[in-house]
């Protein structure tokens, strides 16, 4: 018994140790997470000698200066930061609105519906999920350039409609979330197709399409790729052509400009993701788990 | 469900219509059209456009093969495309090798019933954070933390760790090792919480016997969730291989100079090298031929990939999708 009892200390003891360690693991890693933003938020009160002297870690002075100093520097540039931002939302919102609502279109009518081309769609929709947009850019480019949509924000927008990763996730949504006895029951009531799929099923939806809306708006809002691309006047940039502009001469002598720039960047994404990471990382499980 | 919804096929067209439109219109057209670029010369000469001009495989020629000035020689293989490709391989298996094992063993950690970590949710929320922040604005951040007055690099030479006049961004090994941590400081969480979810997914009752016989927890990793992960393992390889490839906003931000990702193109990728070639010296053909073969090497990750799957039984994947 006494024998037991020992053992049983020890190995609650051992299971306290490893708890500890691992602690410990994941605080320093989530320090890590978050360690550089830091750094770039304290950097963005102070002046840019002061941050060449070394290593900030308490908030200076320097934030109105640096405000000034970088709307002045970025007057030059044709867009300044906010209406960068306003471009990216232009930008982003239908984009958002648009791929949501193609994509639970496209999964209902997957869903719901008996016809011949269903499973060559759907494997369609399966085979396109993993063609980068980066290998059809340049014909992409030159396409919208006959067309008159170069340097516009339609390239941006329109494609969004057209997003097979949604989909998939959506009509996986639906098999779980939908019975078919609903729309059955709206068709006897008279409903036509469309308005019960505008009245009924987009409602029911609602989670799925939260949680595929906030990964939709990050992509678009975070992308630069094809807007570094499509987009030529420097009037018309977005928000990380605008990021791509501290990088290059313009800031690059004032340090403080530089981190207060990135910090206003970074700034609404922070909000964003504190407001609904359950629903983010809820998100990520569910979409991560479909081999 | 299935006689009755008959009569209502067509709207299964019209519901599908819009984005079978968009996808015809502007990928899969933009696609052939690129395909269609590769095989013509189509450039900028002197400031007036040329072609397209039938060119058969001279581009993807100039791929594989770049004129030595200085000898007047041809050279092979060593090309500014090949070894673009060769640089975003080397950054993505240095960001994904330790990715992987990092997100295995805290989905591992995570999900131990005889360890029961306390702040889970709060450790999934800040690792994740990574991930959701524009990637522009991380790599410029990290240029401004690791240049020759960052903080970070005055820190490490105050503590002597690195010589006085050392500049990292004028180094190859320090450059890439950086972009490849940005790229895993970005992915880690989202990798792990994958595979978290894909652990849970696992059949608890296999757990349970295997308690039962007296396996350990190791034992439990090793001989239970590893080989019921390989799916998801196998996925995430796959997206992360195809992601990988694509790898842009971070290099093109990061070390650069005049759009080059320096040291002595070190840091260039292939997806910059193929916006050089289109949006900078407006060379349509040549970016086009770059662009089909980063495509046909997507193309084959992607068929080895449902090669490798394939021979698993549809039930086993919906105890996953579940």
């Amino acid at each position: 018994m006494a024998k037991s009892n020992t053992a049983d200390a020890s190995y609650s003891a051992q299971i306290r140790t490893k708890k500890i360690i691992r602690t410990i693991i994941c605080v320093i890693l989530c320090l890590l997470s978050v360690f550089p933003f830091y750094i770039m938020v304290i950097n963005a009160t102070h002046s840019s000698d002061t941050i060449k002297i070394g290593m900030q870690l308490l908030p200076g002075t320097k934030l109105g200066s640096n405000y000034t100093g970088l709307m002045k520097k970025a007057a030059g540039l044709g867009t300044n930061i906010w209406v960068a931002m306003l471009h990216s939302a232009i930008i982003t919102v239908p984009a958002t609105i648009l791929q949501v609502y193609c994509a639970t279109m496209t999964a209902y009518g997957l869903t719901v519906y008996q016809f011949k081309l269903k499973n060559v769609a759907w494997s369609f929709i399966m085979a396109i999920m993993m063609i980068p947009a980066q290998v059809s850019i340049i014909g992409f480019i030159n396409f919208m350039m006959k067309i008159g949509l170069y340097n516009t924000y339609w390239p941006l927008i329109i494609p969004a409609a057209a997003a097979p990763s949604t989909v998939y996730f959506m009509k996986q949504y639906m098999a779980s979330a939908l019975s078919l006895e609903i729309i059955e029951a709206a068709r006897i009531d008279g409903s036509g197709e469309f308005a019960t799929f505008n009245r009924i099923v987009l409602p029911l939806m609602k989670p799925a399409m939260a949680t595929q809306a906030i990964f939709a708006f990050v992509a678009s809002w975070n992308n630069l790729y094809t807007p570094s691309m499509m987009i030529v006047d420097q009037s018309k940039k977005t928000l990380p052509m605008f990021v791509q502009a501290l990088r290059s001469d313009f800031a690059k002598q004032d340090f403080g400009y530089i981190y207060l720039g990135l910090t206003m960047t970074v700034l609404p994404l922070f909000i964003i993701y504190f407001a609904l990471s359950k629903y983010i990382i809820a998100g990520v499980a569910l979409g991560g788990v479909k081999e | 469900m299935k006689k009755k919804t008959v009569e209502y096929g067509k709207y299964g067209y019209i519901f599908i219509a819009p984005f079978f439109l968009v996808f015809l219109v502007f990928q899969l057209y933009p696609l052939l059209y690129t395909f269609f670029l590769s095989f013509v010369e189509y450039k900028d000469k002197n400031g007036k456009m040329f072609g397209p001009k039938f060119n058969g495989l001279g581009n993807y020629l100039d791929i594989i093969r770049e004129k030595d000035f200085t000898t007047n020689s041809w050279r092979y293989l060593d090309t500014y495309p090949l070894n673009a490709i060769k640089n975003t391989i080397i950054m993505w298996v240095c960001n994904f090798i330790p990715q992987i094992l990092l997100s295995l063993l805290l989905a591992a950690w995570f999900t131990d019933t005889t360890v029961k970590l306390k702040g889970q949710g709060a450790f999934k929320v800040l690792m994740y954070l990574p991930n959701i922040i524009t990637a522009s604005s991380i790599a410029v951040l990290f240029y401004q933390l690791f240049d020759i007055n960052g903080p970070i690099t005055l820190t490490l030479k105050h503590m002597g760790i690195l010589d006085n006049d050392y500049n990292l961004m004028e180094h190859a090994a320090p450059t890439i090792g950086l972009i490849a941590f940005m790229q895993f400081w970005m992915w880690y969480g989202n990798t792990m919480i994958t595979l978290i979810a894909g652990i849970l997914g696992i059949n608890p009752s296999l757990y349970e016997a295997a308690m039962v016989d007296g396996a350990s927890s190791k034992q439990q990793f090793f001989q239970i969730t590893l080989p019921l992960l390989k799916p998801i393992l196998q996925f995430t390889l796959v997206t992360s291989a195809i992601g990988g490839l694509q790898m842009f906003d971070i290099p093109s931000l990061f070390n650069v100079s005049n759009g080059i990702g320096g040291p002595n193109r070190a840091s260039e990728t292939i997806a910059m090298q193929i916006r050089e070639y289109g949006f900078v010296s407006k060379n349509y053909g040549k970016a086009a031929s770059a662009s089909i073969v980063l495509f046909i090497i997507t193309l084959i990750i992607s068929l080895v990939f449902f090669a490798l799957t394939k021979d698993r039984e549809p039930k086993q994947k919906h105890a996953v999708v579940k």
